[in-house]
């Protein structure tokens, strides 16, 4: 076990590399010259020489590129042109906002997406079973950030139950977490019900069934768990689609947290604060599958780390 | 033609594996034909495609003219989904955004099939260090969130439709070229094309003629449901401001101005909201279909 945490930690390294280079081109990649867009169309060649001295820009890519990674390695994401503050700063204090909305869309999705799946898994073609599929078919296909707006209109502005927006305590939450989270737990349970169909029909269920075990048993010990691994895999992956959702989530429902930092830096074409969150964003999601990985032994003991 | 060329095309019409694939597709298509959500799915992709054909004849007004007198109607018999800030028909600017939108999706993900196949391809048939490199490529890709990576891609190209349709097609690359080199690394050893190799068939011939068509098949599955995600996120760009610009008229776009008017005018974002759902709706559901009916215990 030991062995394979480190061979994975390693792994993640190659990764992670790769991610740097992607994320350190972003800059180059911007058609014509990046400090001229950096320093706006009125600027004049001062500013936008300075820009370009500025932002290191004028050295050969190579010294840029290792300049960029020792400084990250030292914790250092660059300056925001906006704020002027380090964007590490930035990052961290709008951070919390959108991990609390993140983990709280997970909660939505593993709550309703493993009981709809579960549901409707133990009840295969049944017509509650084909309503709850048709459900998550729509859930799929929303707009999460349309789902937002309309969760807004029934719960803020006709029932007047939830804050429209802002994030100042729990409550401010649940709106955001629900819209994020609903479409994702319609995929979590269509793939839970399809995982567990797979296994529902196997001979040791069948067992456990003929010796009289009792059916909540039957279904959340004997079958759920051993369907569990694509299950986990999903809920890994979904963490990244959440935390993509974030961004419209979070524009939807003004908060004040990573997404909308992300969105107001590329309106400002404050190209180090772009590249820090979406480097810091996804050094996140790597992390959070390679704990999925290590997440399979203890699902599946059958699972060798090798 | 060489001797080569036509032991080749004798080979393709005469081989058990054609007479195979034609009864495969025959017997696919009657099972799609079975499946009524299917069939749903795929009439409500027709309708949008006729929708978006015809549109310039079937809006009742012109998407873009402004009435001010009319601002921010409700529903009503002349307007029958309201009217936006600039008293426009919300209508007619649905039924032409389905242009947008459809275009958008099917072009977007075209790029991932052209370049995710040609990656995958390449990719499973050769193996060896191209096979090591393109997948780590992908792997990279994949490790940034989609949305965020399309969204990082626009940043970078600046908003407009036609940059959405590309960061689209980028983001979805690593998706496709994973499916097709895992389909071709499940043909590439199957006697036929043993066959053609020991016929003296280039790689070039192999790979065009008999591995792309017979791996094609999940990659259409794909596409269908990567249509859908391609649609939601178009709009969710240009909800952002990154992808159409007024006055297009964009669903996502045309949502987000609506968000100004939710108290007083819910409408106008209501509709829009409705169509991107119908049209994502209609692709999954005939992604559902033609995945069952290409091979049930497909996961995709």
């Amino acid at each position: 076990m030991f062995a394979y945490i480190v061979k994975r930690l390693l792994q993640v390294i190659p990764t992670l590399i790769g991610v740097s280079i992607l994320t350190f081109f972003l800059i180059h990649a911007v058609p014509g010259d990046p400090a001229r867009m950096i320093a706006g169309p009125e600027a004049s060649a001062e500013e936008v020489a300075e820009v370009r001295e500025h932002l290191g820009l004028d050295q050969p890519l190579y010294v840029q590129y290792g300049k960029y990674v020792s400084n990250l390695l030292k914790g250092d994401l660059g300056v925001s042109l906006r704020s002027e503050r380090p964007v590490l700063d930035e990052i961290m204090g709008r951070f919390p906002s959108t991990i609390t909305l993140t983990v709280m869309a997970i909660a939505v999705m593993v709550v309703i997406g493993l009981f709809a799946g579960i549901f409707s898994a133990t009840r295969p073609n049944s017509l509650i079973d084909n309503v709850t599929m048709m459900v998550s078919l729509f859930g799929i296909s929303l707009p999460v950030f349309w789902l937002g707006l309309m969760l807004i209109l029934l719960f803020s502005y006709y029932l007047n139950l939830l804050p429209s927006g802002g994030n100042d305590g729990f409550s401010h939450f649940i709106l955001p977490a629900l819209a994020l989270g609903l479409s994702s737990s319609a995929i979590l349970a269509r793939l839970t019900r399809s995982s567990m169909l797979e296994v529902i029909n196997q001979d040791f269920v069948r067992t456990a069934r003929a010796k009289g075990v009792k059916e909540k048993l039957v279904v959340y010990k004997h079958t759920l768990k051993n369907a569990l691994i694509p299950i986990v895999t999903i809920i890994g992956l979904e963490f990244g689609t959440l935390l993509g959702g974030a961004v419209l989530t979070e524009t939807v429902f003004s908060i004040n947290g990573l997404g909308r930092f992300i969105i107001q830096s590329i309106q400002f074409r404050d190209y180090p604060s772009i590249q820090g969150s979406i480097l810091f964003v996804a050094a996140i999601f790597v992390i959070v599958n390679l704990l999925v990985d290590l997440c399979y032994g203890l699902v599946d003991p059958r699972v060798k780390y090798e | 033609m060489s001797q080569i060329d036509l032991a080749l095309q004798q080979d393709e019409s005469t081989s058990e594996h054609a007479y195979a694939s034609r009864s495969q597709w025959k017997m696919m298509v009657s099972r799609f034909k079975k499946n009524k959500r299917a069939m749903v799915g795929f009439w409500m992709v027709v309708f949008c495609v006729a929708v978006a054909l015809l549109a310039p004849w079937v809006a009742p007004y012109d998407p873009i003219e402004q009435n001010m007198q009319i601002m921010l109607e409700g529903p009503s018999l002349n307007h029958p989904f309201g009217t936006d800030e600039f008293g426009r028909d919300i209508l007619s600017r649905i039924i032409h955004g389905t242009q947008i939108s459809l275009m958008t999706g099917i072009v977007g993900v075209l790029i991932a099939v052209i370049l995710g196949v040609a990656l995958g391809t390449i990719s499973g048939y050769f193996g060896g260090l191209a096979d090591t490199l393109i997948m780590r490529i992908m792997d990279i890709f994949m490790a940034f969130p989609s949305f965020l990576l399309a969204l990082a891609i626009v940043s970078v190209l600046g908003p407009g439709m036609i940059n959405v349709m590309i960061a689209i097609g980028i983001f979805s690359v690593p998706t496709f070229a994973r499916l097709s080199r895992s389909s071709v690394i499940s043909i590439k050893d199957k006697e036929y094309i043993e066959a053609v190799k020991a016929m003296g068939g280039s790689h070039l011939h192999i790979i065009i003629k008999h591995v792309i068509p017979n791996s094609i098949a999940p990659i259409i599955v794909l596409s269908s449901m990567r249509i859908a995600t391609a649609i939601i996120t178009a709009a969710g760009l240009s909800f952002l401001g990154m992808g159409a610009q007024p006055p297009t008229p964009e669903w996502g776009a045309m949502l987000s101005t609506g968000r100004e008017y939710l108290r007083v005018a819910p409408h106008v974002s209501t509709m829009p909201g409705l169509a991107i759902m119908f049209l994502v709706l209609g692709f999954n559901m005939l992604g559902d279909g033609l995945r069952d009916a290409l091979d049930p215990k497909m996961k995709l």
